[in-house]
């Protein structure tokens, strides 16, 4: 009878989009689990060399971050195109470095301050006369422990 | 009358507000790339301590240049190479109070690896990354020795990196850590990392 009798109609019916908050909620909770926020602005290049013997850094673990390299085309008109270091969001100068990372490690915990490590994100073209300064005055202010950051793979092609 | 039914709340926009908060996560985050070479400074030394003598045999001398050339126990070298004849020099055992060296018992060369010191200078020019491949290639010529120990010593534990790296995550539950570690601590003092990093010269 009429009353039970289907519409016909031609057209396909459209594609239920129901479902594509839930996909994309997907996506956003695997990008908020395995990213973190941006603790500061890149002022240099910063392409880590390759290495093999690497050991990961715990997400624990107090980390202080160096940078250092040639200051990026947009910087480079004002600070000119030698190697810099950057901690936070500005330049240091080596001397520096030393009052930021005492000022660091008295923020920390007391059972944290052994472990503190600091970080250094250099990029692969800069000159170890800088690296030295930095690592001199790491030492004076007994923060020996130290991490180069890499990328994996092998080293050999460093030098190629 | 017809019992009216709730009318459904429109969730057609619900797509484009998770694509924003998707988006936003995606500028304002990085995935970061936290891995790298760890080592350890020297503790500041007061400058009056004179260093302990060490013989010359026992120094395995490794300099690079401005030029990201090495010269290794004063002969020109091809960094693919370093690791192998940091390793020999290592490994080589020549007093005999080593058992486990399987090395080529040369005189002239290191005594034991307990003796065994390996000198870096780099040039104030030198490049990062160069300096990273000597690095990376001094540690791994340790690491390769270890790694036989262990398969040696504990032929069931996991390679020696694993070891180290799990004794180092902080989710390792301590009953674990308490059993890496004699182990690792063992490994470490048959091949101890005694790598010196001398200033760079200023010329």
């Amino acid at each position: 009878m009429s009353k039970f009798k289907k519409k016909k109609s031609g057209d396909l019916p459209a594609v239920s989009t129901a479902s594509l908050p839930d996909i994309v909620f997907m996506l956003l909770f695997f990008f908020m689990t395995v990213t973190v926020m941006k603790d500061s602005d890149l002022m240099v290049d910063n392409v880590m060399p390759y290495a093999t013997e690497v050991q990961k850094l715990d997400k624990k673990d107090p980390v202080m971050y160096i940078y250092a390299g040639k200051p990026t085309s947009k910087y480079s008109k004002k600070f000119g195109t030698s190697d810099k270091v950057q901690i936070n969001d500005k330049f240091v100068s080596p001397s520096e470095i030393k009052d930021f990372v005492l000022e660091y490690q008295s923020g920390l915990r007391q059972e944290l301050q052994d472990r503190f490590i600091t970080a250094l994100k250099v990029d692969q073209d800069t000159n170890m006369g800088i690296i030295t300064d930095v690592k001199e005055e790491l030492r004076d202010a007994n923060a020996l422990k130290i991490n180069y950051i890499t990328k994996e793979g092998d080293a050999l092609q460093n030098v190629k | 009358m017809a019992k009216r039914s709730a009318p459904e709340v429109n969730a057609g926009s619900m797509a484009d507000i998770a694509f924003l908060l998707l988006i936003f996560f995606l500028v304002t985050t990085t995935i970061e790339t936290n891995q790298g070479i760890s080592t350890k400074l020297p503790p500041p030394q007061p400058p009056t301590d004179a260093p302990p003598p060490i013989k010359d045999k026992n120094v395995f001398i490794v300099l690079v240049n401005q030029n990201d050339e090495l010269l290794v126990e004063e002969e020109r070298m091809d960094i693919k190479d370093l690791r192998e004849a940091a390793l020999e020099f290592l490994d080589n055992g020549g007093d005999g109070s080593c058992s486990y060296c399987n090395g080529q018992k040369d005189p002239e060369s290191s005594d034991n690896p307990n003796k065994a010191v390996i000198s870096l200078r780099n040039n104030r020019e030198t490049s990062y990354k160069t300096y990273i491949a000597v690095q990376n290639e001094l540690i791994a010529a340790y690491d390769e020795l270890r790694e036989r120990e262990r398969k040696r010593l504990y032929p069931n534990e996991v390679p020696y990196l694993e070891m180290d790296a799990e004794y180092n995550a902080a989710k390792t539950d301590d009953s674990r850590k308490d059993e890496l570690q004699p182990k690792i601590e063992k490994l470490q003092a048959l091949y101890p990392r005694k790598l010196s990093e001398a200033e760079p010269k200023k010329d």
